[in-house]
């Protein structure tokens, strides 16, 4: 199995220092940059389908050319190279910018699978990963709560979260499949995975390497922009109760009756 | 027409979705502010319940058939059915749901038709040029203002945005035949249809928690498993659904489906009870718009004692068990 995931440096939603830079875009250097959430859980997957199924894992990636440092770690999970787009001219790119970009960075990668986070804490539009798979042509299976591929076979069956439980999915491979928390705890490199992805490839590609050309993707076709920005508006002070369990529960019940929520 | 205002429908359990309500009622409200037309659609096995359904908040409503839809993702039966029709209609906004099924169309369709996608919008409004879409980002801190720099776009809209209200008439309904003229299924043509091989009901499914006016919602502080039953007992009190945060959820108390936060969902209830519950930033993003927060938790510096209405400092087990009696005792 070669399975490609996609990853995105993202500022450390921990750190709780993101900010807009004066052109409203993000500001990549305000806060940490660590891999995205969600995409380390695919990264958990794609790791444990090798195990199960052999095979090999790539991370792909599109950020600024900062972004080796962060890759590094996804590597030392034990993903064996990453491909990373970095071009100056993708600073302010949109969401359809970065779907083509991936879609294109794909078509030189051999793959049976490619894994994404369902979304990303930064934008959080959630809206790339069905982008690609579309621009590719392949079968995408979304909002993954377990993975199994049947290489043998050449068919991959997911179970997609459903309100009310679950569905399950089959396509053919190569399949792209987005991938939810419910797959399990991404592992934490361990010693002699930091030293291995000291040495592992990190592969940059440039727009020109994708034959794509600067002035059709990026930030100066963006199709979305930033009108303006302020701090929502300030919650009102919190009241502190502090009594006995019935003191307590009586002062709930006003406070709800005076709100009228009961 | 140009210009006009689509909003693409969801099905909840054969009926429409409540966020399909929303989503319609604010494109309606779109629509009057730019003088445009409003269309709704559905695209549906059996679209014709739905589709009645939409047609009290939109005076127009595309009721696509497609048997497809029964035994295949939604998504992708939904924009191989759309794109064409939206080219021809060339809508400048269309609006679905910030659901799965709603980023999943979306993501599809802009691919396929290269427009522009603005995500999570909290509020929208009309400027001369188009749309513009409020949403919150950077874990609630800042609100932003976006347009689209694109003559077309698709707006992912949060539960809670609008209220739902309905026109008071009945829409007219355009019955369309989806499917028609078959699937182009050349690789890199199309999106292939994802087969549903089985769509599998798990105990104690609950309504979505997006959609829940009332959130009660519990933490590590709950304990356990038995824990969630006292929580349960509040929710069913208060006509509302469970919900938790990912520790509850990672520790196998709860599904996944309940869990609000940085991976779960985003929810925006008029009241959310949190019980036992710090308020870590990862949770916090999920659940701050919320209209009332009320917190118990032994914890008097938790982070929910600084952004909650009422925080109780003390132990859920005894507080919760008493403000359920407060309230029985107030209905009769």
């Amino acid at each position: 199995m070669r399975i490609v995931v996609l990853v995105k440096p993202v500022p450390d939603p921990a750190a709780g220092a993101e900010r807009l830079d004066s052109n409203l875009r993000l500001d990549r250097a305000a806060a940490p940059a660590v891999v995205n959430g969600n995409d380390e859980y695919a990264l958990e997957a794609a790791l444990k389908l090798t195990e199960a199924h052999g095979g090999e894992v790539t991370l792909l990636s599109m950020a600024p050319a900062s972004a080796p440092e962060t890759l590094r770690k996804a590597l030392a999970m034990g993903a064996q190279r990453g491909v990373l787009v970095s071009d100056p001219a993708l600073a302010g790119s949109c969401t359809l910018s970065t779907t083509r970009v991936l879609a294109a960075a794909l078509r030189t990668l051999e793959f049976d699978l490619v894994l994404a986070g369902v979304d990303t804490s930064d934008g959080q539009a959630g809206v790339v990963a069905a982008g690609v798979a579309a621009l590719l042509g392949l079968p995408y299976l979304s909002y993954a709560a377990r993975i199994e591929p049947d290489p043998a076979a050449g068919r991959v069956r997911v179970r997609r979260i459903s309100p009310t439980g679950y569905d399950l999915l089959e396509a053919p491979l190569p399949a792209l499949v987005s991938c939810t928390q419910v797959l399990g705890e991404p592992r934490y490199p361990s010693l002699k995975g930091i030293m291995a992805a000291r040495s592992k490839e990190i592969a940059v590609r440039s727009l020109a390497d994708l034959g794509l050309d600067p002035a059709a993707v990026g930030g100066s076709v963006a199709t979305t922009r930033v009108l303006g920005a302020r701090p929502p508006a300030a919650r009102g002070a919190t009241r502190v109760v502090r009594g006995s369990p019935q003191e307590s529960a009586r002062e709930v019940v006003a406070f709800l009756a005076e709100r009228r929520l009961i | 027409m140009a210009g006009d205002i689509w909003v693409v429908a969801e099905l909840a359990e054969g009926g429409l979705a409540r966020i399909s309500t929303e989503a319609a009622t604010a494109g309606r409200e779109l629509a009057a502010a730019a003088g445009r037309e409003v269309v709704g659609v559905v695209v549906a096995a059996a679209p014709d319940e739905p589709a009645r359904e939409l047609a009290r908040y939109v005076p127009r409503v595309v009721a696509i058939e497609d048997p497809a839809a029964g035994e295949h993702a939604w998504s992708a039966v939904a924009a191989t059915d759309l794109a064409a029709l939206l080219e021809r209609e060339g809508p400048g906004c269309v609006l679905v749901g910030a659901t799965p099924d709603g980023r999943d169309l979306a993501g599809i369709l802009a691919a396929r038709l290269g427009w522009g996608v603005l995500a999570n919008a909290t509020g929208l409004s009309w400027s001369p040029d188009g749309p513009t879409v409020e949403m919150s980002v950077f874990g609630g801190k800042l609100l932003t203002s976006s347009a689209f720099t694109v003559e077309h776009g698709i707006v992912t809209v949060r539960p809670g945005t609008v209220t739902a209200v309905t026109t008071g008439t009945s829409g007219t309904i355009e019955p369309v035949a989806g499917g028609a003229g078959g699937r182009a299924t050349g690789p890199g043509t199309d999106v292939p249809l994802v087969r549903v091989v089985e769509r599998v009901s798990e105990a104690g499914a609950a309504a979505p928690i997006e959609e829940a006016k009332v959130i009660v919602a519990g933490g590590r502080g709950v304990g356990g498993p038995e824990g969630f039953r006292i929580v349960e007992e509040l929710a069913a009190e208060l006509g509302g659904v469970v919900g938790a945060t990912r520790a509850a959820v990672d520790a196998g108390w709860i599904p996944y489906a309940r869990q609000i936060g940085q991976t779960g969902k985003t929810v925006k209830p008029t009241l959310y009870v949190a019980l036992g519950i710090s308020g870590a930033i990862q949770h916090k993003v999920g659940m701050q718009s919320a209209g009332t927060i009320v917190a118990v938790n032994r914890d008097p510096d938790a982070p929910l004692a600084e952004f909650a209405d009422l925080y109780v400092v003390g132990d859920l087990f005894e507080v919760v068990p008493a403000v359920l009696a407060e309230l029985r005792a107030r209905r009769t």
